[in-house]
């Protein structure tokens, strides 16, 4: 069922004060589709998750309106929108077993509606043998693990099959690898049923990863929504840049096509004036010996292998802050890296977003290599 | 390894301390008491206990806190309800006023309350009028005593349920559950152990009233005495064994209480284990 938001704002009263939570807000999800709203905390994602599951209302002044498929829902009761609700901390009913949590929703169907106990246990075993949990029916929610909670949870809003699950930030008090697993099924499950998700994290790995298109939210507004390979390769504007990954800065003084700070110098078909470049780690090259275009000695500091490839650290006396590289394991042993080690970063691209274009990221190659 | 403060010397002296101030001013009363009321044996103490005042006494107690119980839980209830789901404004006004009951001493909450609605009271001319007697009679006792006792079930429900939150509620709305359900098979669940342990000690301060009682009931001997009323009165008539009869009782009461309350910390504690 496709979610269509419209000018969704909401405000909040704290004592005298008036602050802001979202700004009006459009958004259209399509049928099917595993939405992913990704920002800091205090971004609004969640209250506007809350809205759309009608925990929360919108400002009326501003017009909202949501509608699923056809239906207009903004004054539907949150008990009659039909939403499946995952929550952060699962709030599980802790003093109902794993079965009876599960079959909650179903028991408390108005009578003429309600399935037969044999229905109920039927489906609910049913539920349970999808999220892998049968033989945990009669425990209770503290006796299991965090990821076993969130699997019940999951059961629990799925029970009444509803059209649109909404998760808030599902696997956010789990392990990693814990959540690398749970991160995976809850995409199986999504295809394979067909729902409509919409879900939080402050994660930008799972947002990437689990999500047709990522919204991305700051101080209330959607920055951009896209696909998770657009949103990273062409962010629409700073603060997406820096916020899907890690970003080393090079801010410099440029004259005749050459940026200058410090000691360093980079070749840069830009005008003259102070210029800030934004290099992702991946797009840090590092040589022994510097090139004709770029001449940016740093020492290596740290170094760490973090699955495929080795995460450097790099620091040197025009640098504010240390910048991050990583290079892959055959680079690693063929420059022979260690720590105290003088080398040369050579740019493989760079990002600008100048300030008077806040909304157009301006890239350019550096190094052919 | 020791920890900071566990030299044997200091926790010998401490426990030490602790068990010779309980024994004389918690344990030796309480022996007194029965010691007291059986000193001149059985018969006498039952002949007392027996007496007609004395079960008057007893049956206007008991009647009294049956009907303060239901009040304080409600009140108790809807206010913790109100206090933790809601936001608005004078909340924080609100929860002081809760204690207004506990700083105020009872005799001067009886004599607000006979300022009130006493014959010459601001409110109580105008009932006077009509012929309703609050004031003198069992209806303001029975004011008094939920006046005084009105904070112990919203005070014990309050932080439990501000710590517990209103998730598992929300997660029972989204899955299409009405309010009542809500509140019969989420929420009241939830908070049942803080509601009875709440309870008792509503029913403990109930029975045990004297200060706001005893300005608002007259005293009338087989009518609006209770039983702390009744018991100052045969100690100010030198009689000490039916005094302390009736003290036996109050002191029984306030041992079953005690027990009830364990039982239930027992309970809670075996409960939490698994959920």
């Amino acid at each position: 069922m496709s979610i269509s938001l419209h000018n969704i704002g909401k405000h909040f009263d704290v004592g005298r004060q008036r602050t802001r939570a979202l700004e009006p807000v459009n958004l259209d999800i399509h049928d099917g589709e595993l939405i992913g709203l990704l920002g800091p905390s205090g971004s609004g994602k969640t209250t506007l998750l809350r809205i759309v599951a009608g925990l929360e209302s919108a400002d009326p002044d501003s017009g909202a309106r949501i509608r699923f498929g056809d239906r207009d829902v903004t004054d539907v009761h949150v008990r009659d929108r039909r939403v499946g609700f995952v929550f952060q901390h699962y709030a599980l009913f802790r003093h109902m077993t794993v079965f009876d949590n599960v079959a909650f929703g179903l028991t408390v169907m108005p009578r003429k509606h309600r399935p037969t106990s044999g229905e109920i246990r039927a489906r609910v075993h049913r539920l349970l043998e999808m999220v892998q949990l049968e033989q945990l029916a009669n425990r209770y929610p503290a006796q299991l693990s965090g990821g076993q909670q969130q699997r019940v949870s999951l059961a629990r809003a799925l029970a009444l099959r509803p059209d649109v699950l909404l998760l808030d930030e599902p696997f956010g008090a789990l392990d990693a690898k814990v959540r690398q697993d749970l991160r995976r099924w809850l995409r199986h499950l999504h295809d394979e049923l067909g729902f409509t998700s919409i879900f939080v994290t402050h994660d930008q790995e799972e947002a990437l990863e689990l999500s047709d298109r990522v919204a991305v939210m700051s101080n209330g507004r959607i920055e951009q929504i896209d696909t998770p390979d657009a949103v990273y390769r062409a962010p629409a504007n700073r603060f997406v840049f820096e916020f899907l990954g890690d970003v080393n800065h090079l801010e410099g003084e440029v004259r005749d096509g050459v940026l200058t700070c410090g000691e360093a110098r980079l070749s840069v078909e830009l005008p003259d004036g102070t210029e800030e470049l934004l290099l992702r780690p991946h797009e840090v090259r590092l040589a022994q010996t510097p090139t004709a275009e770029a001449r940016l000695p740093v020492t290596v500091t740290a170094i760490s292998p973090v699955g495929a490839e080795v995460r450097v650290e790099l620091e040197a006396d025009w640098l504010g802050e240390p910048w991050l590289a990583t290079v892959r394991h055959a680079d690693y042993e063929q420059l022979d890296l260690r720590r105290g080690q003088r080398l040369f970063a050579v740019p493989r691209r760079w990002h600008r977003f100048p300030a008077g274009q806040p909304e157009r990221a301006v890239m350019a190659t550096a190094d052919a290599a | 390894m020791q920890r900071i403060g566990d030299a044997p010397a200091v926790r010998r002296g401490l426990i030490l301390a602790a068990v010779a101030l309980s024994a004389l001013f918690l344990l030796l009363p309480l022996v007194a008491i029965f010691a007291q009321a059986f000193a001149q044996g059985m018969a006498v103490f039952w002949t007392n206990v027996s007496n007609e005042y004395t079960v008057a006494a007893i049956g206007l107690t008991l009647f009294i806190t049956v009907l303060t119980i239901p009040v304080c839980l409600v009140f108790g209830v809807a206010l913790a309800w109100l206090v933790t789901r809601f936001q608005f404004p004078g909340r924080r006004v609100l929860q002081t006023l809760i204690d207004i009951p506990f700083a105020v001493s009872p005799v001067v909450a009886g004599l607000i309350y006979l300022l009130l609605y006493g014959r010459n009271g601001w409110l109580g001319g105008l009932l006077d009028g009509h012929d309703i007697q609050l004031m003198f009679a069992w209806p303001g006792i029975l004011m008094v005593t939920i006046f005084v006792t009105c904070p112990f079930v919203a005070r014990e429900l309050i932080p439990l349920m501000q710590a517990q939150g209103s998730r598992e509620e929300e997660a029972a709305v989204t899955l299409g559950a009405p309010g009542w359900t809500i509140f019969r098979r989420v929420t009241l669940p939830n908070i049942r152990w803080a509601l009875l342990y709440g309870v008792i000690l509503t029913n403990a301060r109930a029975v045990g009233e004297f200060g706001a009682v005893s300005v608002v009931s007259g005293a009338i001997r087989g009518q609006t005495n209770t039983l702390p009323l009744h018991l100052e009165q045969l100690y100010q008539d030198y009689n000490t064994v039916g005094a302390f009869a009736s003290a036996a009782l109050l002191a029984l009461i306030a041992l079953l209480t005690l027990a009830a309350k364990a039982g239930l910390e027992w309970r809670a504690a075996r409960q939490e284990a698994h959920a």
